[in-house]
């Protein structure tokens, strides 16, 4: 049985609502990745700094979702180069994925909660697997402090068919967030919510952000998630990256294209 | 058709080499192998049972008017005896388990994919082969034949009572009356060839489950062609073990 890893500390708040970007924590580039004839992405670059926002922007179909599972792993690409916390993914054997993945926490559009389980043993999964936990009293903690930042401290001994659509995404979110990642990829959080419950988890991933200085990439196409949530915005068209900016930067952009999404 | 065919025994051969290859390696999923015993085995003591019990019972009354006729009804513990060990117990709780262990583990292994828990399992630091696969092929492969030595016998039971329906027979008669007859050679083959339902059961639903697409309509595919293809992949494998028996003269 490995050592367990040391867990990491949570880094103290951001100072900022908008912290000042500086070291690239994710880079992604010229990837390129198929499926037989359908090109998804030709080309495409993007890099993520600490503790800023980033979302790609597309149609549905688009190619986003494929981009993060390139990220973390569970799809290799065809061409080009993703290095995640300076580490290059392709090169990565499955203990050293194993261990960068406990870095990079993953939210998935279906949220992707284990049935079988109630949610504190969901949140208990990543941790035990990664060889995080040390004792049950400080599992305990970590399940608590999960629940308390999703502000959904009841619901530890509930199965996942017992909650709502929003707060399965809560708990989904506590998930990730349990193993204290640097980086959080969000693969479209708002869709299939109300608009008062998207608005909740959009403020609930800015709140995340401020509180621990993560760094996410956020794949929408909902825009009050990126008006909300985004420092800065990659729109994502025919597999490369069209444009880039902050959201008033492209909100005022004359390109058609882009003028399609903002409109 | 034929290549699709072709195309599919290919995917599940590889799917099965993936299993040795891997399943025997650490990291060991033992806490999630005994879970799986506990649901696959114990779970369907019950259906077993009662199909095991009427079986014996069906066989012994169905078999007496004939064996009368020929004034050979101290010959029906053995006929019965024979016919459940060699053939009726393992095939009969072969389909049986087919149908509730493989629809099942289609379905979960399927829906678990479609909502995207299986990719979930291997961001969170866990082989979801090892997790999933090889521990429920496993626990199938140990468990089926523990399931048809326990409907064997439950059949058995039956058998004794129905010969009691409508005569008198002892418990110790019956039960002399099949093991005097029964060889080594009628137990081994029948309860080897379990281990192998087992394990074609195990594989073929994790594999329908595992590559699973298409949504939810995807799921019912993964569950329903579970049960057919295992089920007569069963019986191409029951026609095998009796071809080897009796060249190795054990029929």
């Amino acid at each position: 049985m490995p050592a367990p890893m040391p867990l990491p500390a949570p880094r103290p708040a951001a100072a900022a609502a908008t912290p000042a970007p500086a070291e690239a924590v994710l880079t992604v580039e010229h990837v390129s990745k198929s499926f037989g004839s359908n090109h998804v992405l030709q080309d495409f670059s993007l890099t993520l700094y600490r503790g800023e926002n980033v979302v790609v922007l597309g149609k549905s179909g688009s190619g986003k979702s494929v981009l993060i599972k390139c990220i973390i792993g569970l799809l290799p690409v065809d061409a080009g180069r993703i290095r995640v916390l300076g580490q290059d993914v392709a090169t990565l054997n499955h203990a050293a994925m194993d261990q960068l993945r406990a870095r990079v926490g993953f939210l998935f559009q279906s949220n992707a909660l284990y049935d079988s389980m109630t949610v504190r043993e969901n949140l208990l999964f990543p941790l035990r697997r990664h060889w995080l936990a040390h004792r049950r009293s400080e599992e305990a903690e970590l399940v608590r402090q999960a629940l308390a930042d999703v502000g959904l401290e009841d619901t530890a001994s509930k199965m996942p068919a017992e909650l709502s659509g929003g707060m399965r995404k809560r708990i989904a979110l506590a998930r990730t967030l349990i193993l204290r990642p640097e980086i959080i990829l969000y693969d479209e959080p708002t869709t299939g919510l109300d608009p008062i419950t998207a608005r909740e988890i959009d403020e609930l991933i800015r709140e995340v952000q401020q509180k621990y200085t993560t760094s996410s990439l956020i794949i929408s196409h909902d825009m009050n998630c990126v008006r909300l949530t985004a420092n800065r915005v990659a729109l994502l068209v025919d597999g490369h990256c069209y444009a880039e900016g902050t959201y008033t930067d492209l909100l005022h952009r004359p390109d058609p294209i882009v003028h399609a999404f903002f409109s | 058709m034929d290549s699709t065919l072709l195309t599919e025994t290919g995917a599940i051969a590889g799917f099965a080499g993936r299993f040795f290859r891997e399943g025997f390696r650490p990291r060991y999923e033992v806490q999630e192998l005994l879970y799986q015993c506990y649901v696959i085995g114990y779970q369907s003591l019950p259906l077993v049972g009662i199909t095991g019990f009427i079986m014996g019972i069906v066989l012994t009354l169905q078999s007496r008017p004939t064996m009368a006729q020929f004034g050979a009804e101290s010959w029906i513990p053995t006929m019965v005896g024979l016919t459940i060990i060699r053939e009726m117990g393992p095939i009969i709780t072969a389909l049986i388990f087919a149908g509730k262990i493989g629809s099942s583990i289609g379905a979960e292994l399927g829906s678990m994919r479609v909502t995207e828990q299986i990719d979930a399992m291997e961001v969170s630091g866990t082989n979801p082969f090892k997790y999933l696969v090889v521990t429920r092929v496993l626990a199938t492969t140990l468990m089926l034949p523990v399931l048809t030595l326990l409907a064997d016998a439950i059949a058995l039971y039956a058998s004794y009572l129905g010969i009691n329906i409508k005569g008198v027979t002892t418990l110790a008669l019956f039960v002399n009356n099949i093991l005097s007859r029964l060889t080594f050679g009628d137990v081994l083959p029948a309860v080897l060839k379990t281990f192998f339902f087992g394990f074609v059961v195990g594989i073929i639903g994790c594999y329908k489950g595992y590559y699973s697409n298409k949504g939810t309509e995807g799921v019912g595919r993964a569950a329903n062609s579970a049960v057919v293809v295992s089920s007569l992949v069963i019986f191409i494998l029951d026609l095998l073990a009796v071809q080897i028996t009796g060249l190795l003269g054990l029929n």
